[in-house]
C-alpha cells in the first residue's frame, strides 16, 4: 500500500472516532436530559408550588424548598457581589500585579474549584456548631454563607477578566477629566463593563442552584414551610437528594420534578448570561 | 492591567477608602481558606492523633495463603469507634482515575472533532450545549444513575456477565466481575462520573485548541499535512502543557463530587476486590455520615475532609500552574 493512501486512510479513521466520540457522549448526554425530561414532567403539577414537602403516602409539594432555594441563593448572590466584583475590581485595577495580587489571584482559583462538600463542612464548624460564632444550630444562613463561598470565586474571576477587557483609553479618558480613580471605576469602567458584570453573577448562582453537598450539613433541611433564615431551612437540591434516596415512588417522582425544575433554572440562567454577554466577548 | 503611574489622578478622599474596600474583599478570600484549612485541621486532629499513621495504612493478621495485598484493614465502624481512611481514598483514587480513563479520550475527541473538522454552521450550536451540559447540577446526574443507569446496567451487563465468569469462578476474569449485582458499584459510579466530567473537559479542551493561532495550523496545512496529522503533531504538541493542566482539572473535579457518586458507589467501607464491588469515596462518606455522627466519628469525617483538600489542592495546583500561560 502506498504511503499516500495510508496517509489518507489514517486520516479518515481518526476523523470517524472523533465523530464517533462526539456522538458518544452526546448520545448520553442527551439520555440524561430525556429522562430528566420525561420522569420530570410527570410530577409536575401546580401543587408542586403550592403544597409543602409530604410524608411518603400523601400529596404534596416542593412549595418550602423553592422558597428555601431562592432566599438563600439570593442573600449568597448579594455577599458574593458585594465581596466578588469589589475583590475582582482590586485584582483588576489595583493590586493584581503586586505578590499579593498573584497570592489572591491563585488562591481565589483555588477556592473556585474546592470541592463543594469541603466548604460545606468548613460552614459547618463555624457557623452550625463548635466555634465562638457558632450559631448552635442548622440555619438558611449557614447555607446561604457556604453557597456564598461557591459563587465569590466565580464573581471575583468573571469581574477580573471583564475589567481586564476594557480599554485603558477609558480610564485615560476618567482621569482627564480630573474624575479620582473611585469615581473613574464606579462611572466609567463599571458602567461600561456592566454587562459583564451580570453575566458573573448569573454563571454564578447558576452554579449554586443546584448545589447539594454544601447544604447537608448547614441548612440540613425542613419539612416545613420557613421563610426565616434563622431556622433549619429546605432547598430543592436538598429535598430531591432525600426524595431519591427513598424506596417511594411517589417521593421519587416529587425529586424528579425537582430535578427538572432545577435544571431548567440553570440552564434558562445560563442562557441568559450568555445572551448578556454575546458581543461582549465575556472571556467564557 | 493596571493603569499606568503616570496619570495618577488628582487626590480624593474617597480614593483610599475605595482602595482598603476592595482590598479587604480580596483579603477575605485569603482568610476564606485559610480558615477552611485551619477548621479541617483543628476539627480532624482528634481523630489524626487518636489513631496516627494507622488512619491511614492499617494491616490485620492474615489468614495463611492468602495474598498479603488484601490484609490491609479498613475498618469504619462508629460502634466501636474505629476509623480508617484507607478504603475511602482507595475509593476516591480509582473512581477518578477509571472517570478520568473514559473520558479524556472523549473529551479530546469533542474538542478536536468541534475545532478542526465541524462545520462552522453546527460547530457554533454543538459548542454552547456541550458548555450548557457543563452546567448541569451534578446532583441530576446521580439521580439518572441511580434511577435509570445502575438498574440497566445490572440487567444488561452486570448479570450477564456473571454468569458468564461462573464457568471458571477462579479466573481473572471472574475476580474482576464479582459483586452484588445491583449496578452501585466502582465501575457505574466511574461511568457516571466520566459522563459528568466530560462536558467540562470537553468545553475547556476546545478552548485551549482555539487559542493555537491559526498561522500554526495553516502553515502545517500547507506542506500537505492530513488533518490527522496537523492535530496529532502539531495542534497537540503547541498545547501539550495547558492540555494536562486540563486533565488535572478534570481529575480535581472528579476527586471532590459528591452527588453523582454518593448516589450509586454503594457506600461501603472494605477493601474493593472487583471492579463491580461497592466501595465509597472520600466525599460521598462525609456527605453520608457527617450529619448524623458525633465526636470521634464526626472527627474521623473532618480528617477524611483534610484528606481530601490535600489532594485536590495538589491536584489544583500543578493544574494552575500548568496553565499559567492561559487562563481558565
Amino acid at each position: 500500500m502506498d504511503r499516500a493512501l495510508r496517509r489518507k486512510i489514517a486520516n479518515y479513521v481518526f476523523i470517524g472516532l472523533c465523530i464517533f466520540g462526539t456522538v458518544i457522549a452526546l448520545g448520553a448526554l442527551a439520555l440524561i436530559l430525556w429522562s430528566l425530561f420525561s420522569q420530570g414532567i410527570g410530577g409536575m403539577n401546580p401543587l408542586i408550588f403550592t403544597m409543602d414537602t409530604p410524608a411518603a403516602g400523601s400529596p404534596g409539594g416542593l412549595r418550602n424548598a423553592i422558597v428555601g432555594s431562592i432566599l438563600m441563593c439570593g442573600v449568597a448572590m448579594i455577599i458574593a457581589l458585594f465581596i466578588g466584583v469589589l475583590a475582582g475590581t482590586w485584582l483588576a485595577e489595583i493590586g493584581g500585579d503586586t505578590p499579593y495580587g498573584h497570592v489572591v489571584r491563585f488562591l481565589n482559583d483555588v477556592l473556585l474549584s474546592a470541592p463543594s462538600i469541603l466548604i460545606g463542612l468548613f460552614v459547618y464548624q463555624v457557623l452550625v456548631s463548635g466555634s465562638p460564632i457558632a450559631l448552635g444550630h442548622f440555619s438558611g444562613w449557614a447555607g446561604a454563607v457556604a453557597l456564598a463561598i461557591l459563587a465569590t470565586p466565580i464573581v471575583t474571576r468573571t469581574t477580573e477578566d471583564i475589567l481586564n477587557l476594557q480599554p485603558n483609553a477609558l480610564r485615560e479618558a476618567g482621569m482627564a477629566l480630573g474624575a479620582s480613580q473611585f469615581t473613574t471605576i464606579r462611572q466609567i469602567i463599571w458602567k461600561a463593563a456592566g454587562a459583564g458584570l451580570l453575566t458573573g453573577g448569573l454563571l454564578g448562582f447558576a452554579r449554586i442552584s443546584g448545589e447539594t453537598a454544601p447544604l447537608l450539613f448547614t441548612a440540613l433541611g425542613n419539612q416545613f414551610f420557613t421563610a426565616n433564615l434563622g431556622e433549619a431551612m429546605e432547598s430543592l437540591p436538598h429535598a430531591m437528594y432525600n426524595f431519591a434516596l427513598t424506596p417511594y415512588e411517589d417521593l421519587n417522582k416529587l425529586a424528579w420534578a425537582g430535578a427538572l425544575l432545577v435544571a431548567a433554572a440553570v440552564l434558562g440562567v445560563n442562557i441568559l448570561g450568555r445572551w448578556l454577554a454575546r458581543d461582549k466577548n465575556a472571556g467564557h | 492591567m493596571s493603569v499606568e503611574t503616570k496619570f495618577k489622578p488628582r487626590f480624593d478622599p474617597t480614593d483610599p477608602i475605595f482602595r482598603w474596600v476592595s482590598f479587604g474583599a480580596a483579603t477575605t478570600l485569603l482568610v476564606v481558606l485559610a480558615s477552611l484549612i485551619g477548621t479541617l485541621i483543628v476539627g480532624g486532629w482528634p481523630a489524626l492523633s487518636e489513631y496516627g499513621f494507622g488512619f491511614f495504612l492499617k494491616f490485620k493478621e492474615c489468614p495463611v495463603g492468602n495474598n498479603s495485598w488484601f490484609c490491609i484493614d479498613t475498618p469504619w465502624n462508629p460502634v466501636t469507634d474505629v476509623y480508617s481512611a484507607t478504603a475511602p481514598i482507595l475509593g476516591t483514587i480509582i473512581t477518578s482515575a477509571l472517570a478520568l480513563l473514559f473520558a479524556l479520550p472523549i473529551a479530546i475527541g469533542i474538542a478536536v472533532f468541534l475545532t478542526q473538522f465541524c462545520p462552522r454552521q453546527i460547530a457554533q450550536p454543538l459548542s454552547t450545549a456541550v458548555e450548557l451540559l457543563a452546567g448541569i447540577p451534578s446532583i441530576v446526574y446521580g439521580m439518572w444513575g441511580l434511577f435509570v443507569f445502575a438498574p440497566w446496567f445490572a440487567k444488561t451487563i452486570q448479570t450477564p456477565l456473571i454468569i458468564a465468569a461462573s464457568q471458571d469462578p477462579t479466573s481473572w476474569f471472574a475476580k474482576m466481575v464479582a459483586g452484588i449485582p445491583n449496578g452501585a458499584n466502582l465501575f457505574t459510579a466511574s461511568l457516571v462520573l466520566a459522563i459528568m466530567i466530560l462536558p467540562y473537559m470537553a468545553a475547556v479542551f476546545r478552548e485551549l485548541f482555539r487559542s493555537i493561532p491559526p498561522q500554526v495550523r495553516e502553515a502545517a496545512f500547507g506542506v500537505g499535512a492530513t488533518p490527522f496529522e496537523v492535530t496529532t503533531s502539531v495542534i497537540i504538541p503547541y498545547v501539550q502543557k495547558g492540555m494536562i493542566g486540563v486533565v488535572m482539572l478534570g481529575l480535581g473535579r472528579a476527586l471532590g463530587e459528591t452527588m453523582a457518586v454518593t448516589f450509586i458507589i454503594g457506600n461501603s467501607h472494605k477493601f474493593p476486590k472487583s471492579l463491580f464491588d461497592s466501595s465509597s469515596t472520600l466525599a460521598s462518606t462525609i456527605a453520608n455520615e457527617f450529619a448524623e455522627a458525633a465526636d470521634l466519628h464526626r472527627s474521623a469525617l473532618i480528617a477524611l475532609g483534610l484528606v481530601l483538600f490535600l489532594i485536590t489542592f495538589t491536584v489544583l495546583a500543578i493544574a494552575r500552574w500548568l496553565l499559567s500561560s492561559q487562563r481558565y
